[in-house]
């Protein structure tokens, strides 16, 4: 199937700005449930609220957008009533690890088969440009307009933490292995988190002079390394990308099963 | 019939009737006084394959049962006071994206966290208005647990015909008080399915085109017919639109299609309303109280009848008028401060007759209460 076939054209054009990477994203996350082989009756998609939450309406899956924060606990419901779909949640970084951070952390621990992929610009977007949980000490935002004096989370270290049986992490600069990430992670079973770092040239960029989306990739090349590469030891300020965690472990669904079993033989 | 009598809570006795109807997924999280409605499924909904999860909280409850029911599941949910706030999002969002669901409140002392073990109806006002917007919405309740049971499949019956979250308001002293509850023989009470969609794969299905008697035919997450759901205003393929238009009729039709059936979703009892110049009228456990205040009276040959409440939310008050429009006084029997109370006074030709006889300190109001009202209501003194 080509890309296109997997896009509901009736309602383009997109809404995200110019040089905004998240149409890079849904590109190569098309490009991956392609290579997958994937029917798209098989997949619901679920999101939240905020520019990344539109990718759903714009993809032509079972799709559920639904109300700030609360998108991997809507999909934990869809997941658990029809374990053999395969649910894929796409959500921001002030989605999934502000308003929403519980339901991730839980998610997580219960390792239910469901794809995170954290759209992360550093940003509230949709509002305005406001200053999210992965702004980063310093930067400036509509509300930290003197700067902002938060550290920021790691979200493979939290997502590791928590329980998360497959983490990665990519940005939009480097597309290859973006797709390539997504896809094995759709393919694991259990819960997976894939962050990609992707540029909000207008609110972000803007606020931090920080150039524009081009200038923002390169950062982003410039700015990150592979796991394990010797220039992280000579400078630690480097953001490492890859495959953090990748583990067999029970899943939530199929451990229902079991109760289910257990139950049914009188407990 | 031996095997089918049982003595219950009414928290068991909703777990029962939830179980009838064809329960299939519930989603909770731990809280006085309905707790046992989570953990009586925990027990009983994998036994027969249905899904039971303990969520991570109040708000991911109710969320994943709505996930859960746009795949086909009949999906409940349990809470109580600051639950039930929690939900209210939530609950918005099933409205605005039709999904049935049930969301039980068995409702104890408020505000905050109140009176956690004892009994109060003070969240009437919020089951009709705790989400944001306007909207209709479908409340239900009872003061017996054959009633209740009954109620509760009722509940899922208008959840599935509507395409809206119903939700059952119960009481502390319901939740916990233990009766005699005979169970229904399968078939005995009827059970609405839902209704689904017969466009055929590869036509173009509108998940949100009402058919000319308002219903909206469901096609199942997972099946043929891949469609958007959206808290935003949609169209009939549930994309966002702003257009003027369409976001009037998507209001009018979420309005409509609860407060234009409002005899239909009426249910309500009446006790020697026929001649009566005393009517109260009351819901839930004071009901109980209420009643045995008539019967005694109708004992000594006052003129005194009480119509009960089962349906709170769309208030009936066409039927509430009629009931109402012989009687001297007519007294509400409520533990709050007068919530139905208002909606009586709304619905009847002469406000000035209308009264109200409540508790509100987490004690449940006694037959004794009510009397000491009545004294000075009816102009007897104290």
């Amino acid at each position: 199937m080509a890309v296109m076939d997997y896009v509901r054209e009736r309602f383009m054009p997109h809404i995200w700005c110019p040089g905004c990477g998240h149409g890079t994203i849904m590109n190569n996350l098309v490009r991956a449930i392609e290579s997958l082989g994937l029917k798209k009756s098989e997949i619901v998609m679920v999101t939240g609220i905020g520019c990344s939450s539109r990718i759903s309406g714009y993809l032509d899956f079972h799709t559920l957008h639904t109300i700030h924060g609360r998108a991997l606990a809507f999909a934990t419901g869809v997941k658990l009533a029809r374990p053999e779909l395969t649910l894929i949640v796409p959500m921001g970084d002030g989605d999934a690890l502000a308003i929403g951070g519980n339901h991730f952390l839980h998610a997580a621990r219960r390792n239910i088969d469901i794809t995170a992929i954290i759209m992360n610009n550093s940003i509230y977007g949709m509002t305005g440009g406001q200053f999210s949980p992965l702004s980063g000490y310093g930067k400036t935002a509509t509300t930290a307009p003197y700067g902002n004096i938060y550290e920021s989370f790691d979200i493979v270290q939290l997502a590791k933490a928590a329980g998360a049986s497959f983490v990665g992490r990519t940005t939009t600069y480097h597309v290859t292995s973006m797709m390539e990430m997504i896809e094995e992670a759709i393919r694991h079973k259990g819960f997976s988190v894939v962050e990609i770092l992707t540029q909000c040239p207008t609110y972000f960029g803007r606020k931090n002079k920080v150039g524009d989306a081009v200038d923002m990739l390169n950062y982003y090349k410039d700015h990150t390394v592979p796991i394990g590469s010797d220039k992280k030891k000579e400078n630690p300020a480097l953001i490492e990308r890859g495959v953090f965690v990748r583990e067999e472990r029970a899943e939530y669904c199929e451990e229902y099963e079991k109760t289910v079993k257990r139950a049914e033989k009188g407990g | 019939m031996g095997d089918h009598l049982i003595f219950v809570q009414g928290n068991e006795a909703c777990v029962e009737a939830a179980l009838y109807a064809g329960l299939g997924f519930f989603a909770g999280y731990p809280i006085t006084p309905s707790t046992e409605i989570a953990e009586l499924l925990s027990l009983r909904l994998p036994q027969r394959g249905g899904k039971f999860i303990q969520m991570e909280d109040e708000i991911a409850s109710m969320c994943a049962i709505i996930g859960a029911s746009l795949t086909g599941l009949k999906s409940m949910t349990a809470t109580s006071g600051p639950g039930f706030s929690l939900k209210q999002e939530a609950i918005g969002y099933a409205i605005m994206t039709e999904v049935p669901c049930v969301v039980v409140s068995v409702m104890r002392g408020g505000p905050s966290t109140g009176l956690p073990t004892k009994v109060s109806q003070g969240d009437v006002m919020q089951a009709r208005w705790g989400t944001h917007g306007d909207h209709a919405v479908i409340a239900l309740t009872a003061s017996n647990h054959q009633d209740l049971f009954a109620i509760t499949v009722e509940a899922f019956n208008l959840a599935e015909t509507y395409r809206t979250p119903v939700i059952l308001l119960f009481d502390e002293v319901i939740g916990h008080m233990r009766e005699k509850l005979i169970v229904p023989e399968p078939g005995e009470i009827p059970l609405v399915q839902r209704l689904r969609t017969s466009v055929r794969e590869g036509t173009d299905y509108h998940p949100y085109l009402p058919r000319e008697d308002g219903r909206l035919p469901m096609s199942d997450f997972g099946g043929v017919h891949r469609y958007n759901v959206t808290g935003l205003m949609h169209d009939m393929w549930g994309f966002p639109t702003d257009n003027p238009q369409v976001a009037y009729g998507l209001m009018r039709h979420l309005f409509d299609k609860i407060e234009g059936h409002v005899t239909e979703i009426a249910r309500m009892k009446e006790f020697f309303l026929d001649d009566a110049e005393t009517v109260l009228i009351s819901y839930g456990s004071a009901a109980r109280s209420a009643l045995h205040v008539v019967e005694n009276r109708r004992a000594r040959g006052e003129r005194m009848g009480l119509l009960e409440l089962q349906t709170l939310w769309p208030f009936p008050s066409g039927a509430v008028r009629e009931r109402c429009n012989q009687a001297k006084f007519v007294v509400v029997v409520e533990m709050n401060m007068g919530q139905i109370l208002l909606e009586v006074k709304k619905a009847v030709d002469d406000p000035e007759r209308v009264f109200l006889a409540n508790r509100i300190d987490g004690t449940f109001i006694s037959p004794t209460d009510i009397r000491n009202i009545l004294r000075v209501i009816q102009g007897k003194g104290v």
